[in-house]
């Protein structure tokens, strides 16, 4: 029997109108803002680490213990800025969100304003969400037009401004201190680390840089309880988590999982993907947005101790980068047995490459490079050799760099390396026909032997 | 009573220091000296928040502190790294780092032109430097290098962006020293150059400080431009009394005879800007530029160059053969002969002379 999921952030995603202020009320929205501003701020922050609620953006950092290092020092003002700069390939989970239910995401934002004590809140959106932005805009105007925002909120004392604030189109925005740079209004570069913005972020002052949907969930975690959120889902992976599904699969679009299903019903059961269309096999998976290392199908469902791989942070990392993967930011890109791994790795390449900020050696010059070598390779131009070279470059970004976009331009060429280094050598030796056919599935969804 | 300095211990490739909280390992590692300091292409101690970009700085931090003795995860940009007291850190003892900064070599090599033959810096760059030191002999990069069109700055300041690094000092001499900021970073990732966007001219009375702290020839002098090699002038210290606000009238001038091919801010043993009275000894356009005759400046000496430098190459002292110390020793009394090889030996005839032979010679030939 299917086993429907427990919804929390998209339970009322179909209700009619529920993008208007008054549906949304109706639907038992700002509760969570009452029941917060009734609370302490420090309580507020308890119940978010008794949650378990674990950064939705990517890193997975667990976002009580996130809030509870904002430094607190007197008369210097405190910023929480929402981070809705969703640039990552495959992922499109926070526009939906934003999308068809903007006041889940500003009730979030007010609750954590106040335990933050954050008086001015900012929603970094990426500039190409235009529309998007207009419906947070018309939606924070509803909502301070009902005494949600603006001075003593609900007559708590709590005053609480919020704004918009349009990017221009750059990936390297998403990283949080370039989008502080970027929302102070300067080049969107990435600052050096330290200090951290719970130290010195926005305009120098302590802030706090949440994901959409990071923010979104802490308004069931107030609704329901820490405690109660951390029932859902299994270990160290508490609650749902938003899901947006890509390629060649017959259902795509956002999910909401409790963590607890496998990626193999994730794939093909019908109330997720259901399948992959037109009869053809899976071949290798992203499971959590165009920058985590991708799986083979064989990987991609098993782990290497040959346990069920489940949709959860600890499952689809297990292994290490060795056999497994990440959840990441939740952009599940699958591709079946036609996609050609190194066009697939070259594409990659070249995004990264013109999303590099230029500001840091390794990443500047080394993106372009393993872009170059790639299209060489996919062009039947490559050398054995090259596959090599394209290790030791991607070794010799990863970590040496300013800010993760480093990392996560060197583990999608790591990983398909790593995994599928008979098709890249097959481009290699068979410069003609690699432009005409494809190297197909041969042994990727073979099973592993694992020993005993 | 006097005050006590706290200071702590800092120690770099098994050396240990005692230096002022909150220095950088950078700085920490400059207070030791010699191989131990990372190289820096784009920290310049001058210039308020340069530095963490070019990652040649990199080193191991293998404990954290006396407090927190966890090794740091990955390399750490040592000029933007503070020290903590009993942290320990590895820079050429650490396999990692020099695995590392080969790396970042290779990329900052990778779209340079390499046309040291024709640039100017040459000699003086750190990027030729640091090649020699950690580059290899070959390229890996088999493709088209990135260019730029030559853009003037103005009247003085050449930009040949095709060679430029991104260090951003420049930008931040720019916005710190003078008194509008006209150019920057344009784009991004490997296209990213900087400009003044419509080709403005850059007009500043310290515009020209940008070419001291440029690493390599992005920024040139358009005064000196392919006047001379460097090596072949001489650089004397030389100051004059200057009128403009700022400037701290101490220059190098670069002379070959009476004539001054180019007038520099002095430079210290790290390539950076002397410091005078603790403020940095940034010199004017007027001095830079406009003021090339010996007689406006009153000449101090020479300047020190370090003897690795190819500029101070057979210029000031040439090398003295050590003088025989045998008969000084022994009293007056001239070593004494005790064998001549030559006189004794069989196989070759000391009557028969080589050079009068006209054929390579024979065993016949020493035979009587």
């Amino acid at each position: 029997m299917q086993r429907m999921s427990k919804k929390l952030l998209l339970k009322n995603a179909n209700v009619p109108g529920i993008r208007q202020y008054d549906v949304y009320r109706r639907e038992g929205g700002y509760v969570g803002v009452e029941k917060a501003l009734k609370m302490q701020p420090e309580a507020i922050v308890e119940e978010v680490k008794k949650s378990g609620l674990r950064g939705r953006g990517g890193a997975g950092f667990p976002t009580g213990m996130k809030w509870s290092f904002l430094a607190k020092p007197e008369g210097v003002p405190r910023y929480l800025v929402c981070n809705a700069d969703e640039s990552e390939p495959g992922t499109f989970k926070d526009r939906y969100l934003m999308e068809f239910i903007p006041h889940l995401l500003i009730e979030g934002m007010i609750i954590a304003s106040y335990a933050l004590g954050s008086n001015n809140s900012y929603i970094y959106i990426r500039g190409e969400y235009d529309w998007v932005a207009d419906i947070l805009q018309e939606a924070i105007a509803e909502a301070k037009q009902n005494g949600w925002l603006g001075k003593n909120i609900q007559g708590s004392g709590f005053d609480c401004e919020m704004y918009v604030q349009r990017g221009a189109g750059a990936y390297i925005c998403g990283e949080e201190t370039a989008l502080l740079e970027s929302l102070e209004g300067k080049r969107g570069n990435p600052r050096i680390k330290p200090p951290f913005p719970a130290i010195k972020g926005l305009w120098g002052c302590p802030t706090v840089v949440n994901n959409v949907e990071t923010i979104a969930a802490v308004v069931p975690i107030i609704n329901e309880g820490g405690e109660a959120y951390a029932q859902i889902g299994v270990g160290k992976s508490t609650g749902t988590k938003l899901i947006s599904a890509c390629g060649n699969i017959n259902k795509p679009g956002v999910y909401e999982i409790d963590m607890t299903i496998s990626v193999e019903e994730f794939i093909y059961s019908d109330e997720y993907c259901g399948g992959i269309p037109n009869g053809k096999r899976l071949k290798a998976c992203i499971p959590g947005g165009s920058s985590v290392p991708i799986l083979p199908a064989n990987l991609l469902l098993t782990t290497a101790k040959g346990e069920k791989r489940m949709m959860n942070y600890e499952s689809l990392s297990d292994g290490g980068f060795a056999s497994g993967s990440m959840m990441g930011s939740g952009g599940f890109i699958v591709l079946d047995e036609d996609q050609c791994i190194v066009r697939h790795t070259y594409t990659l390449a070249r995004f990264y490459r013109h999303e590099s900020c230029g500001q840091c050696s390794p990443c500047r010059e080394g993106t372009g490079w393993m872009e170059k070598i790639l299209l060489n390779i996919e062009k039947g131009k490559g050398k054995i050799s090259d596959i090599d070279l394209l290790w030791d470059i991607q070794r010799k970004i990863e970590g040496n760099t300013i800010c993760p976009l480093g990392d996560a331009a060197a583990w999608p060429v790591a990983a398909a390396i790593r995994h599928f280094r008979d098709e890249f050598e097959w481009h290699v030796n068979n410069p003609d026909k690699c432009l005409t056919e494809n190297y197909g599935l041969r042994h990727y969804a073979d099973a592993i032997h694992v020993p005993a | 009573m006097s005050e006590e300095i706290k200071t702590i211990k800092v120690t770099i490739d098994n050396i240990t220091i005692d230096v002022a909280p909150g220095t950088t390992i950078l700085n920490a590692a400059r207070q030791i000296g010699g191989d131990v300091t990372p190289p820096a292409m784009c920290y310049y101690s001058k210039l308020e928040g340069s530095g963490g970009k070019c990652r040649t700085c990199l080193v191991e931090v293998a404990a954290g502190s006396t407090a927190d003795p966890r090794p740091m995860p990955k390399l750490v940009a040592s000029c933007r790294t503070g020290v903590m007291d009993g942290m320990i850190v590895k820079n050429i003892t650490s396999e990692k780092v020099t695995d590392a900064r080969n790396g970042v070599v290779e990329f900052l090599l990778l779209n340079h032109p390499l046309d040291c033959p024709i640039c100017d810096q040459a000699g003086e760059c750190h990027l030729q430097d640091l090649g020699y030191d950690h580059g290899k002999e070959g390229t890996r990069y088999q493709f088209a290098r990135r260019t730029f069109k030559k853009e003037d700055l103005g009247p003085y300041i050449q930009l040949h962006m095709t060679r430029c690094i991104l260090c951003y000092r420049c930008t931040y001499v720019a916005d710190q020293i003078t008194n509008k900021r006209v150019h920057g970073v344009l784009d991004r990732g490997d296209h990213a150059a900087i400009s003044t966007y419509i080709s403005k001219a850059i007009d500043n009375d310290f515009s020209g400080n940008m070419i001291d702290v440029c690493p390599v020839g992005a920024l040139t002098d358009k005064t000196f431009r392919f006047k001379n090699r460097v090596w072949f002038t001489k650089p004397v210290d030389a100051h004059r009394d200057c009128q403009t606000p700022g400037c701290c009238g101490k220059a190098t001038l670069w002379l070959r005879g009476d004539e001054v091919f180019r007038v520099t801010a002095r430079k210290d043993e790290w390539g950076e800007v002397q410091s005078f009275d603790g403020k940095p000894g940034w010199i004017c356009n007027t001095c830079r530029f406009e003021t090339k005759k010996t007689s406006e400046w009153t000449i101090e000496g020479l300047t020190t160059i370090s003897r690795h430098s190819v500029i101070g190459a057979n210029k000031y002292k040439t090398l003295e053969m050590p003088k025989e110390t045998v008969k000084e020793v022994m009293n007056g009394v001239e070593p004494r002969l005790l064998m001549d090889i030559h006189s004794i030996s069989g196989v070759n005839d000391p009557s028969v002379h080589l050079s009068e032979i006209d054929r390579p010679a024979k065993k016949d030939d020493f035979k009587k």
